[in-house]
């Protein structure tokens, strides 16, 4: 077993070693390069940018040198935490990430413990009660949740919310601590302000999971070993619990693998619409601006947040289904 | 207040458990299967009652009625289910479960504790998150006073007595780690973990290969003349039926068509059904080169149940005119006997 999780592990490293290469690839792959972003942005604000400059800036960010040179430069800073700078912010690209990474794993946490406390309950009561009443309000509420894009139920909601109560969901922050630097106050304003968008991202979620949850524990409650458990005398609840909710649950664990990518960069669409300041959007506009560190590192984190999330559910598949352990063996 | 009869569980003539006409009906969207239709049956303490029938006639339905473990859209329709139970002072008196709630606590003390089930695939029938060890204990640790510690001693002492070697190795096993025959031993400890009165066995064998087969059905025979167990044997093999049962009940479509002894019903049937299901025993007597006799059609398809008897579109000596039209009775055909056909009287 330990050979096998020694085997994955170096698996893992070279997977990371081909994503770097892909990002930087993919980050490359439009056409034109940030100068060009650049002076397009600066033509359309009227004022314009020399050949001489124009080239100027691309010896300045290394960018009239062979590809294979500019990624072999960048991966040797990477090593040693080094990301770069990003040029439309002309900061340190680990300042511009960090500052949004917390706060976007604090609220793709909040969302997903909100999103399984909901519908792993309501799975189950589906499952266990199917075509009861309840069953089939769930069921309906579930399909038009999977029907409706999540971000026109996060307008949706923005608007009520602001229509019945004043409030206003859009980012994170109160104006007055938009800018400001951390104090007791602007960590009171985003505990005060993190339920409702946490809300909204956790509902999107939401409807999909009573789904796979119902039809996951429908599939195990017909098999023979709940019968046997029954058999013995167990009050019922305990049989559902302990038998087939657990079988039903085996396959989450997989699910592992792509919900690290989503902590560190949450719903990009979501996060425009409530204009939070997350990762996610920071990358769509680092590539519209081919801002191409800020945007290569976030890529770069991404398919090393699924590494490691692949790795990590393939420990937590071992460890909860004693088939797997035993195959290893 | 259930009736006190004054006398001892093993010496009375009263039978353990008393089946009477029991019904469970399965409401689908295309209409309603009568997968238990009227079965009755009495079962004596320390005997061995074999069920058998073709697949499809309400076997298992009968031994999970008992339980009261129907799976929706079942529903137990009708009927009584008398068992025999003894007081705390060790006076029996009698239960029909029937009547008690299915989830409610005196119906699960009973479950596992007084009447036990051992299922046909054993494979199946043990979760394959959970130790063996973990799967025994959990019964003991529900019906009995031990602890944890002593339910361990225990499921390890079952163990060992239903034949798996190395016991206190294999209870941190998990089941797929056992062979098919081991598992069923392991299903059979697990069984008889809270020493029940009766143990329901529903097709023991059939997942086996013949050896494992013979082995295990030398266990249940010996555990049964050790703890004088009552035992309902469910198959479709009449083989098994003659090396294992004292009483045997013919199944058909829901209802028991004849019940007696299994001498008499091997030698002497009487109902067409019973007499065909026996004609397709092979023989090693038989001539060679002859074609093994099978009954002629199949199980009706269970929303078009057959009027009358519902036996009678297989049955080469059915009566026309009265088998297609009449349901026929039990006729008493001597001691502990009876057979529902109109060849041996009963009005229409």
């Amino acid at each position: 077993m330990l050979a096998y999780i020694a085997r994955r592990a170096v698996l893992a490293v070279i997977t990371m070693a081909a994503i770097s290469v892909l990002s930087f690839i993919i980050i490359q792959a439009p056409p034109g390069d940030f100068v060009d972003a650049y002076i397009a942005n600066l033509s359309a604000s009227g004022s314009s940018v020399s050949a001489e400059e124009a080239r100027g800036l691309r010896i300045l960010y290394g960018l009239d040198q062979p590809i294979y040179v500019q990624y072999v430069k960048w991966m040797s800073r990477v090593l040693v935490g080094d990301f770069g700078e990003s040029m439309e912010w002309h900061r340190p690209v680990a300042e511009v990430i960090g500052d949004r990474l917390w706060l976007t794993v604090a609220l793709s946490l909040a969302a997903l413990i909100l999103t399984w406390g909901i519908a792993l309950p309501l799975g189950i009561y589906s499952a266990v009660r199917q075509y009861s009443v309840m069953d089939y309000i769930l069921t309906t509420i579930s399909f038009i949740g999977l029907a409706v894009p999540n971000f026109l139920l996060a307008l949706v909601i923005m608007y009520f919310a602001f229509v019945l109560f004043g409030a206003n969901v859009g980012g994170l922050f109160s104006s007055e601590f938009d800018l400001a630097p951390w104090s007791l106050a602007k960590a009171w304003d985003l505990i005060k302000h993190l339920p409702l968008p946490a809300v909204i991202l956790a509902l999107a979620g939401t409807a999909q999971l009573i789904r796979i949850m119902r039809a996951n524990l429908l599939d195990e409650l017909r098999k023979p070993y709940v019968i046997t458990a029954r058999a013995k005398g167990l009050p019922e609840w305990r049989v559902i619990m302990k038998y087939p909710v657990r079988a039903a649950l085996n396959p989450f664990a997989s699910t592992i693998a792509y919900l690290f990518p989503y902590l560190v960069s949450g719903s990009i669409i979501i996060s425009l619409v409530l204009s939070l300041p997350t990762v996610g959007p920071l990358l769509l506009k680092a590539l519209i601006a081919q801002d191409m560190f800020l945007a290569g590192t976030i890529v770069l984190l991404l398919g090393v947040m699924t590494v490691i999330g692949t790795f990590i559910s393939d420990l937590v598949l071992m460890w909860v289904d004693p088939r797997i352990r035993h195959e290893l063996d | 207040m259930p009736p006190i009869l004054m006398v001892d569980l093993m010496t009375t003539s009263q039978p353990l458990l008393s089946v009477k006409n029991l019904k469970t009906y399965f409401a689908l969207d295309d209409g309603v299967v009568k997968a238990v239709d009227g079965v009755s049956f009495d079962i004596h303490a320390g005997r061995t009652l074999g069920i058998v029938g073709e697949s499809g006639c309400g076997k298992s339905i009968t031994a999970r009625t008992i339980l009261g473990i129907v799976d929706r859209p079942g529903r137990i329709e009708g009927g009584e289910i008398w068992l025999t139970r003894q007081a705390e002072d060790g006076t029996p008196y009698q239960t029909d479960l029937l009547t008690l709630p299915l989830e409610g606590s005196e119906m699960r003390a009973i479950r596992g504790k007084e009447i036990a089930l051992v299922f046909q695939e054993p494979m199946a029938s043990f979760s394959h998150y959970y130790t063996v060890g973990n799967q025994i204990m959990e019964s003991i640790l529900l019906h009995t006073a031990l602890g944890e510690e002593g339910a361990r001693q225990r499921a390890i002492d079952l163990l060992g007595m239903v034949g798996v070697p190395k016991p206190e190795r294999r209870i941190d096993d998990y089941p797929f780690q056992l062979s098919g025959g081991l598992r069923q031993r392991v299903m059979i400890a697990m069984a008889l973990a809270c020493d029940p009165h009766v143990l329901i066995a529903d097709e023991p064998t059939t997942a086996l290969d013949v050896t494992t087969q013979a082995q295990v059905l030398n266990l249940l025979q010996t555990i049964q003349k050790e703890r004088a167990l009552s035992v309902i044997l469910i198959t479709h093999d009449m083989g098994v039926i003659a090396e294992m049962a004292d009483d045997v009940v013919v199944m058909y479509l829901g209802r028991a068509v004849e019940r007696g002894p299994v001498d008499a019903i091997f030698y002497d049937p009487k109902h067409p059904y019973t007499k065909a299901l026996l004609r397709s025993i092979p023989s090693i007597t038989a001539k060679p080169r002859t074609k093994l006799a099978t009954l002629e059609g199949s199980i009706p398809h269970p929303f078009a149940r057959p009027k009358g008897c519902p036996f009678h579109p297989r049955c080469a000596e059915a009566i026309k005119g009265v088998c297609d039209r009449y349901e026929p009775v039990p006729i008493a055909q001597g001691e502990g006997r009876d057979v529902s056909c109109f060849l041996y009287g009963g009005q229409p």
